[in-house]
């Protein structure tokens, strides 16, 4: 919402209040500033200047050199290439050292060698615009024929050396067809047809009809065609048939048929040169012109072209009496550069040359930018942010009654009012006006609206305007011409119906969507959007102002459904205060008369369909001091409501019907904080102890898994929970894989993140591509993340999973085992085990493990398979472990106990086996761990050989095995008894002997 | 004999002065004072003295002895110091080259934070709880006091999973506040970070995945003080003591009162700058009194207990403690991003 300071001042005097604290104060009472903008901060030093002389420039073709009274001793020169400056004019102009809108600045400078101590500003320049802001200074061009560059040098349209009176073209009028005849198929005939036509006037030599040959294909019996007046020589060339004689659709523009077509009828009267020989301004933008035309001087009544000057050349059409413009004379703009609809900003009325155009335009305004919370639809007004800022500061809120003449009549013999359901529209109020007479607003009334954020368009559309951002209230004004019947139905739309809207889209409308309609069909989209066919037009004569209650909800979904979210409709699904209708609907007449837009019909219709009883609550201090902390008196929450414009009987509270956010005792405790000040409130600490604290048994795991995977040197990521339906297949999950039962979001961004991951490898792997993208050379990442799946009752299973993920020089299998069993022994996971896995499809199969403790599966690890990595487009190797948090969480292991410190010195023995190349070398350690005694307490591998001296089918593999005794020093035969009893067992089970 | 000792004496004493080694201080302790050395030959003459002459012809010979002895021992102290000092001198290595490399791995910058942020409140007596992520929208919005037609609940705005808008992925982490209340009852003091969803696209500001933190204390007595003091003391501990916030009125659906709190820039202490758009103020987290509807929709009863309940941005905060420019970087995990923490 955006404030004007100036509009603010009607309600509430803060002149003595500075940006900075009004953003403060207000922030801290509940409306929070997002900006203040200073307007005139971007437009500086851009006074009015009056036009004192204009000559040509020396040494251009196309710029004026002009004197200029800017209020001081003497006047500046000023140098413009705008055509639609002359003298006398009131022009802004921006002196040396200028600042316009958008940061540019303007110096003192030479053009072309003459020196301009400025700049003429156009509205454009000044951050306005024709249409929205000064729709008087819109800037007509003729075509001044001096201004002319041929497309084609060698086909020039207008000769040179052209002199007053030459007859720049010819006639065209309008001919009826008679005849139409196909002609001969031959190559020398470039015609299809001849046509026989009624040209409607005696021509020269006497014929009543003519006949031309054409290759325009489209052409009918009775259609009505132009041509160019024949003449004989053109006859004469070319017998009966001619190609230049019809005209064809790029000659002509739209405005040349506006009535009904005669055969005979001129569209076109021959254009002649003629030279502006005087002129005289007798209105703002209107201008008596005196032409030669060729020995005859002739004045013309009016002309409203403005970039004229005595000694122009310009074309002038002998039938209409007018100066041709560039679309007369079908020319395109790059023949006439110079004459364009576009220039200086001329001002209307007398001005004080000097005087500062900010202040002119409204821009020594500042515009407080609001973010309003949902729950304050009041505060989307003036008024409503007055009575918090006269809250806040302790002033008085100065309040307004609309007051009305009228002017006879009597809207009750007009209009009837039917609201269907009381509960989508609880009520509508409705006025009439006559005779209005439609045309742009006053200044003042622009400036508001665009200081707002408002684009004015015309009086009627912008008093609805004026009124919305003033009290809150959308206004709807419809040409009560096209509401047949006289009647208003408030009713939902009939399965069907259709509504052209003010955006020129034709909507198809649902039996749910809440519609204003006359006797037969809808003209309103109910607090959304007007329709095209009661909109406010020039010549709209009598104007039906609505000021109407809907349902928030209804006018959302509508919006919503039709795509059209509207400032109307924003407003209204916050729902609005149903008092208001009356009071916004006699301001919007108030400013009717007020600017003289027309004539207030006297009375007012006001259906209330559904009543809302007035909120009533009690005030008891003390809860509301036990709900703060604070200690604040009974008088200053009276004081506050009161400011707030609540009525207090007692302790009755009777909120006010605008507030329809307040509705209980904590409501008004939060009015009593704001206005007390939140930052009044004490800080204090709550007591008590809570029973569960700290982290639990599963947090404290977690967090220890992170530091294990950050200490083998794994770093953490966070990747999204949801992925693409693809990632399944990129990974090469099975049809039937159970993992592709996914939760999908049935409003997904995008199909790539449609559905809810039940595998966190496509994740890991998307973010190993991209590291492997970023040419990141060795990468080792975790996750510690969610999947879902699907359950019964719609919610998910939500485990969590350890994800590892690498790539690089120094990654292979078993560096990637190496961090899942360091991870695994920091948990004091016991019974750990590895078995090959070869039918996991996202795996290598022969570099791919299953992880159990015990019997409980763990997960996974291994490389990614070449073609999953080929999928991500990755040609190297990738290492994943999967592993489930779940199962970690119930395998890690107990507190760990004590265990004594050996008293007898232990014998290592080292054993190189040769065995089957095939041979798991976790075999041959079980058998030794199993076949060894007591004595043997620990075997580690420490060699794997093939090569010479060992058979080709055969490896060697080397264990150091220690053996020790608790009880005593071990005898060199004790030790040899052990051995000997492992050997056997390894020849006997494993066929693997002693190398 | 005499003369013969002390020729020995001088001879032996300077021998020992110049070796350079130990096999040679070895060999002459061996010439001199071995049992066929020099030394010992003369003890054999001693036979042939006079019985007067014997005494000090011994003690003399002892002497000699002893001091060759010392002489061998201090040689070999001094060689064993220069043997040391040359190989002390041939280890010495170039301090200046980098060790050799101990990778580890770094935590997210935006679990530093929540880590960080868990212990402020486990300090405090809170508990920390998890929920799930695929939420009902009864607990997203409709228990928490959001009505029907709340714009929040579009399909514009959130992720659904089912046709009738009634599974949704959460948008927020307060349906934690319910599902704490139900399942425990009160009293409660607990937070609840976690993952939330909304349907806003990827760009430096926005991403349809982050992180919130939740919080909630329902007990009987609970102020609007008591959620001052505490998010202060919190606050100044995440921003450092001294830091300076502001409550200001604000509106959630499921607390009345409402406040939103902002911190003051650090950047330029609040006068105003880019960082902060001018305003002097960064705003850290939405909070206020639990709405009575919401006790009451709990099986609490609101004329009895009173809570608080706010709600903290996890990646604003990681990225103004980081001073991280762009959230894209967050979830972009580039390992050179996240080696730098």
């Amino acid at each position: 919402m955006k404030l004007s300071r100036k509009w603010l001042r009607e309600f509430v005097d803060l002149s003595d209040v500075g940006d900075r604290e009004f953003s403060d104060a207000m922030t801290l009472s509940g409306s929070k500033v997002e900006a203040t903008e200073i307007l005139n901060e971007s437009l500086k030093n851009v006074v009015v200047g009056r036009v004192l002389s204009m000559e040509r420039h020396p040494d251009s073709d196309h710029m004026w050199v002009c004197q200029t009274d800017v209020g001081q001793a003497k006047p500046v020169q000023i140098v413009t290439g705008a055509w639609n400056v002359h003298k006398g004019d009131f022009v802004p102009v921006a002196l040396h050292k200028a600042l316009l809108p958008g940061g540019k600045t303007i110096e003192r400078g030479e053009l072309r060698g003459v020196m301009s101590d400025g700049m003429y500003c156009s509205l454009k320049e000044l951050g306005l615009t024709v249409e929205h802001d000064y729709p008087e200074a819109v800037i007509n061009p003729a075509a001044i024929l001096d201004d002319y560059h041929p497309l084609d040098p060698a086909k020039r349209s207008i000769p040179v050396g052209i002199k007053p009176g030459q007859k720049l073209s010819e006639e065209i009028a309008v001919g009826e067809i008679l005849e139409i005849s196909t002609l001969p198929d031959t190559s020398e005939n470039p015609f299809r047809y001849a046509i026989k036509l009624n040209p409607g006037i005696p021509l020269d030599w006497g014929h009543t009809t003519i006949t031309i040959g054409t290759a325009f294909s489209n052409l009918h019996v009775g259609d009505m065609v132009a041509y160019h007046l024949p003449r004989m020589w053109q006859y004469d060339r070319i017998g009966h048939h001619s190609s230049e004689i019809l005209c064809s659709p790029d000659e002509f523009s739209p405005d040349d048929f506006r009535t009904e077509l005669v055969p005979g009828m001129k569209i076109y009267g021959p254009v002649i040169v003629a030279k502006v020989s005087a002129l005289e301004k007798y209105a703002y933008g209107c201008w008596r012109t005196t032409l030669n035309v060729g020995g005859a001087e002739m004045e013309m009544d009016e002309s409203r072209l403005h970039n004229l000057h005595v000694g122009d050349f310009v074309a002038w059409d002998t039938e209409r009496h007018e100066i041709c413009t560039l679309s007369d004379l079908h020319a395109q703009q790059k023949e006439f550069p110079h004459c364009i609809p576009d220039g200086i900003w001329i001002l209307s009325g007398e001005h004080n040359p000097g005087a500062d155009i900010a202040t002119l335009i409204g821009a020594d305004d500042h515009v407080v930018e609001f973010e309003i919370t949902p729950n304050r639809p009041d505060c989307l007004s003036v008024i409503g942010l007055a009575r918090e800022a006269a809250a806040t500061f302790h002033k008085p809120l100065i309040h307004h009654k609309p007051e009305i003449k009228g002017s006879g009549g009597n809207i009750a013999e007009l209009l009837d009012i039917e609201i269907e359901d009381g509960s989508l529209c609880p009520r509508y109020t409705a006025r009439l006006v006559k005779n209005v007479k439609i045309r742009p607003s006053p200044e003042w009334m622009r400036e508001r609206l665009r200081n707002s954020g408002v684009r004015p368009i015309n009086n009627i559309v912008d008093i609805t305007n004026y009124v919305m951002l003033e009290y809150g209230q959308p206004m709807h004004a419809f040409d009560f011409a096209c509401v047949d019947g006289g009647k208003i139905v408030v009713r939902t739309a009939r399965e069907g119906e259709t509504i052209r809207t003010l955006d020129g889209t034709t909507r198809a409308l649902t039996p749910d969507m809440l519609c204003i309609c006359d006797a037969e069909k809808p003209v309103c989209v109910a607090g959304v959007m007007g329709g095209a066919n009661s909109e406010i037009i020039g010549d709209t004569a009598m104007v039906l102002f609505e000021s109407a209650n809907f349902n928030g909800a209804s006018v959302r979904r509508t919006a919503v459904a039709l795509n059209m979210r509207t400032e109307a409709s924003s407003r209204y699904e916050k729902g609005l205060d149903p008092m208001n209708t009356f009071r916004a609907v006699q301001r919007a007449c108030e400013l009717v008369e007020q600017l003289g837009a027309g004539e207030v019909v006297e009375g007012l219709l006001d259906v209330i369909a559904a009543d809302r009883p007035p909120v009533t609550l009690t005030l008891e201090p003390q809860k509301i001091n036990r709900l703060l902390g604070t200690e604040i008196s009974s008088d200053e929450m009276r004081g506050i409501l009161t400011s707030l414009e609540f009525k207090l009987d007692g302790n009755n509270v009777h909120v006010p019907s605008w507030r329809g956010d307040v509705e209980h005792y904590s409501d008004l405790a939060e009015e009593v904080a704001r206005f007390h000040g939140y930052n009044e409130i004490p800080d204090t600490l709550s007591s008590g102890l809570n029973a569960r604290r700290g982290f639990t048994r599963e947090q404290k795991a977690e967090r220890l898994l992170g530091a294990l995977c950050r200490s083998c040197g794994y770093s953490e990521i966070i990747t999204y929970s949801f992925i693409s339906p693809a990632a399944y297949d990129k990974i090469r999950l099975p049809d039937d894989s159970p993992l592709r039962k996914s939760l999908k979001i049935l409003n997904p961004l995008g199909e790539d993140r449609s559905i809810m991951r039940t595998t966190i490898l496509p994740s890991m792997l998307e973010i190993l591509t991209r590291n492997w993208n970023y040419r990141n050379k060795s990468v080792k990442l975790y996750e510690l993340g969610r999947t879902y799946f699907p359950r019964g009752d719609g919610l998910a299973d939500e485990p969590k999973t350890l994800c590892l993920g690498a790539y690089g020089a120094d990654m292979d299998f078993f560096a990637l085992k190496g961090a899942v069993e360091a991870i695994l022994n920091g948990l004091r996971v016991p019974e750990v085990s590895y078995t090959a896995q070869s039918e996991n499809p996202s795996y290598h199969p022969g570099r791919c493990a299953d992880v159990y403790a015990g019997n409980r599966y763990l997960g996974v690890l291994g490389q990614i398979h070449p073609k999953v990595a080929e999928t991500y487009g990755i040609d190297g190797e990738l290492y994943t472990a999967e592993l489930s948090l779940d199962a970690l969480l119930d395998c890690a292991g107990a507190e760990p106990v004590y265990q004594p410190l050996p008293r007898f010195p232990s014998v290592p023995r080292d054993l190189a086996l040769v065995c089957d190349k095939a041979l798991p070398v976790a075999e041959l350690r079980d058998v030794i761990r199993q076949s060894g005694t007591e004595l043997l307490k620990a075997v580690s591998l420490f060699d794997i050989y093939t090569g010479p001296g060992i058979p080709a089918d055969k490896k060697s593999v080397a264990f150091n095995l220690t053996f020790r005794s608790d009880e005593r020093s071990l005898t060199a035969a004790e030790v040899e008894e052990a051995v000997t009893k492992i050997l056997d067992a390894l020849r006997e089970s494993l066929n693997a002997v002693l190398r | 004999m005499k003369e013969q000792l002390e020729a020995i004496l001088q001879a032996a004493t300077e021998a020992i002065r110049s070796s350079a080694a130990a096999p040679d201080l070895e060999a002459l302790r061996v010439k001199y004072l071995g049992k066929k050395g020099e030394l010992t030959a003369i003890l054999k003459q001693m036979g042939r003295l006079t019985a007067e002459q014997r005494p000090a012809m011994g003690k003399m010979a002892n002497e000699v002895r002893a001091a060759l002895e010392t002489a061998l021992e201090e040689q070999a102290a001094a060689l064993s110091e220069k043997a040391l000092e040359a190989r002390l001198s041939l280890e010495t290595v170039d301090v200046t080259i980098p060790g050799k490399p101990v990778e580890t791995g770094h935590q997210h910058p935006m679990y530093i934070a929540l880590d960080e942020f868990k212990e402020i409140f486990i300090n405090m007596g809170f508990e920390v709880m998890d929920g799930p992520e695929v939420e009902l929208s009864e607990y997203n919005f409709t228990k928490l006091n959001t009505p029907d037609d709340h714009p929040a609940r579009e399909w514009s705005d959130t992720f659904y999973l089912d046709k009738d808008s009634k599974t949704l992925l959460r948008t927020q982490t307060s349906p934690m506040q319910i599902r704490a209340m139900e399942k425990y009852g009160v009293p409660i003091r607990m937070i609840s970070p976690g993952r939330v969803y909304r349907k806003d696209e990827v760009d430096a500001t926005h991403s349809p995945m982050f992180h919130q933190i939740e919080g909630l204390v329902v007990d009987k007595g609970v102020t609007m003080a008591d959620l001052k003091g505490t998010l202060n003391a919190v606050l100044q501990e995440i921003y450092g003591s001294g830091t300076k916030t502001r409550f200001r009125p604000h509106h959630f659906p499921f607390t009345e009162p409402s406040c939103e709190v902002d911190v003051q820039c650090h950047k330029c202490g609040g006068k105003g700058c880019p960082t902060c758009k001018g305003e002097g103020w960064i705003e850290a987290l939405g909070a206020g009194m639990v709405h009575p509807k919401v006790l009451s929709g709990c099986g609490i009863d609101p004329d009895v207990y009173s809570g608080y309940a706010f709600g903290f941005g996890l990646e604003r905060m990681a990225m103004a403690r980081y001073k991280i420019s762009d959230l894209r970087l967050i979830f972009e995990n580039d390992i050179r991003f996240l080696e730098q923490f």
